[in-house]
């Protein structure tokens, strides 16, 4: 069990009694991907940084990685580099000179030495993509939105952390960007063996990349599942306000006209496949 | 941590204090703590805290608020008493051991400047807590009209303090989020010495400024491409009308600050 909740309770207003968390009990399993939906202000946000002790709870207990970081003497360092969180707009934390600095600075608050610091900003520039001779000497102010946000996603992946936790990644990128971002999700999970924990509002994300899907309403998880079983329930999720991955839509759509077919698809390919499944069926039907 | 800071901490309500006209509010507010610096004796300080009651029971505040207004202050209240009781000479000794001396009149003094103290900020803090800060510059621009003729910019002023009044909880959240971002990446802002501690937050500092001046660009477009001008004859929303209520107050105001005076 690499992330562990146990009654969690955050109440942020005292004086109003608003619980931005109320009860939750979650487990986290090494090389999980996770994606986490909800509408705004359903506590998603504030969820994820209790798995890195960013706040604490006002009740219930926190492991991670063995260590119970609801104590008061909890060895926070560990637990911060084990668990990494890229916040929402995180191009808006880069300060340094440099970029090279700006990606250092994990690093060197870990009490690195310079070799080792070296080789980490150099592997995760390389992996955002940012060459590293080119960048490590440029202003990270001088650079395009979408650059600036993968230099500040390069700075959490320097402190190498087992945990990669991202708040809404590709709120404000462009598809190309989107789907550069989702193949270097999709890498950091297959390849480097690294659980993700995804937020996001496009369903299409979500979808094709979690091998688990957590939906938040006022506070508590409504809906924890496989994505398959998790959009299966239509009607819970329409009462939330949230849709439907726009493939599963269609499907569904054509289902309540009346057609047998399957609504557990999230992929454009295997919609495809199963609609001519579909009319292949009912013209030997006919 | 950064969120106890209050600055403008109004607090919603429909009370007879929280409707008054704000202009005549802070003109209520300058008379009645110039008449606080006018009081002579002890007797003029109970006549106000007894007024000073009555306006929070009046506004509905909660009592706790009000008080935990005073925290800041304590500090500086206590230190004034202190020094009074051992600095100011006059009157009977009280108390004397080798160089400590406490004489009577520090003792008046020091209790007579603490309780003005007292008072002053409690009595003004009653302004911010009823007024919305909108409502407070509204008020603070009517005040300065006048002054444009000797070429005050007073519009121009209220405009300024209604955005810092605006962004003030803004640039708290900002903050909040770049310390937690940093915090998540290391970052230390709690340990070391006093010269390490300001050097740590220079990952706080400059994402801070760097997104303080690009809101400001964005309002100041946001703003232009509406056309704003200041001054140049622009109309309210909620256009302010002093009612009966207000003239009583006013009146009422007046009476009490006589009172306290020339008690």
């Amino acid at each position: 069990m690499l992330i562990e909740l146990k009654d969690v309770t955050h109440i942020y207003d005292q004086e109003q009694n608003i619980r931005a968390l109320d009860n939750i009990s979650l487990e986290i399993d090494e090389h999980e991907f996770i994606g986490i939906v909800g509408h705004t202000g359903s506590g998603k946000t504030t969820l994820v940084q209790m798995f890195n002790s960013l706040i604490k709870p006002t009740s219930g207990d926190i492991y991670v990685d063995g260590i119970k970081t609801t104590e008061k003497k909890a060895n926070l360092k560990h637990v911060r580099q084990t668990v990494g969180l890229v916040f929402q707009y995180p191009e808006h934390q880069l300060f340094e000179e440099t970029i090279y600095d700006d990606v250092a600075f994990g690093p060197r608050n870990l009490k690195l030495d310079k070799e080792e610091i070296d080789k980490r900003v150099k592997v995760a520039l390389d992996l955002v993509g940012l060459d590293f001779e080119e960048f490590k000497d440029r202003s990270p102010f001088n650079l395009s939105g979408g650059q600036q946000r993968r230099v500040a996603i390069a700075g959490v992946l320097a402190m190498r952390p087992r945990v990669l936790i991202l708040d809404e990644p590709s709120a404000g990128l462009d598809p190309q960007g989107r789907e550069k971002l989702k193949a270097l999700l999709k890498r950091l999970h297959e390849s480097y063996n690294i659980t993700i924990i995804l937020i996001s509002h496009r369903m299409e994300e979500i979808t094709q990349l979690s091998s688990r899907v957590i939906v938040m309403d006022h506070g508590k998880i409504v809906l924890n599942g496989s994505p398959r079983e998790v959009f299966s329930h239509k009607e819970k999720l329409e009462s939330l306000s949230l849709e439907l991955p726009e493939i599963t839509e269609i499907l569904f759509r054509l289902k309540e006209r009346g057609c047998d077919i399957r609504t557990d698809i999230f992929t454009a390919d295997e919609a495809v496949e199963e609609i001519i499944k579909v009319i292949g069926s009912q013209n030997d039907v006919n | 941590m950064l969120t106890d800071i209050t600055i403008g901490q109004y607090v919603h309500g429909d009370s007879i204090v929280h409707i008054l006209d704000p202009r005549v509010k802070i003109i209520n507010t300058i008379i009645l703590i110039t008449s606080l610096f006018l009081i002579a004796n002890f007797w003029g300080f109970a006549i106000f805290l007894l007024f000073n009651i009555s306006i929070i029971w009046l506004s509905k505040l909660p009592l706790k608020r009000v008080l935990n207004g005073l925290k800041p202050i304590l500090f500086l209240v206590l230190l004034t008493v202190i020094l009074h009781i051992f600095m100011t000479r006059g009157g009977e000794v009280l108390f004397h051991w080798k160089f400590i001396r406490i004489e009577s009149e520090g003792l008046y003094t020091g209790t007579f400047m603490a309780s003005r103290i007292l008072l002053l900020i409690m009595f003004t803090s009653l302004l911010t807590l009823t007024t919305s800060p909108l409502q407070l510059t509204d008020g603070i621009e009517y005040i300065l009209k006048p002054l444009k003729k000797i070429g005050v910019p007073a519009s121009e002023i209220s405009m300024m303090m209604t955005i810092a009044l605006r962004f003030i909880p803004t640039l708290m959240e900002e903050a909040e989020k770049i310390m937690k971002a940093q915090k998540a990446r290391g970052a230390d802002f709690e340990s070391g010495n006093l010269i390490q501690r300001a050097k740590n937050l220079i990952p706080l500092l400059v994402p801070l400024f760097i997104s303080a001046f690009r809101r400001a660009d964005e309002l100041a477009l946001a703003m232009e491409s509406r056309c704003y001008q200041g001054g140049k004859k622009r109309t309210r929303l909620h256009i302010m009308k002093v009612k009966n209520r207000d003239i009583i107050s006013l009146v009422l105001s007046i009476a009490l600050a006589v009172l306290v005076s020339f008690f």
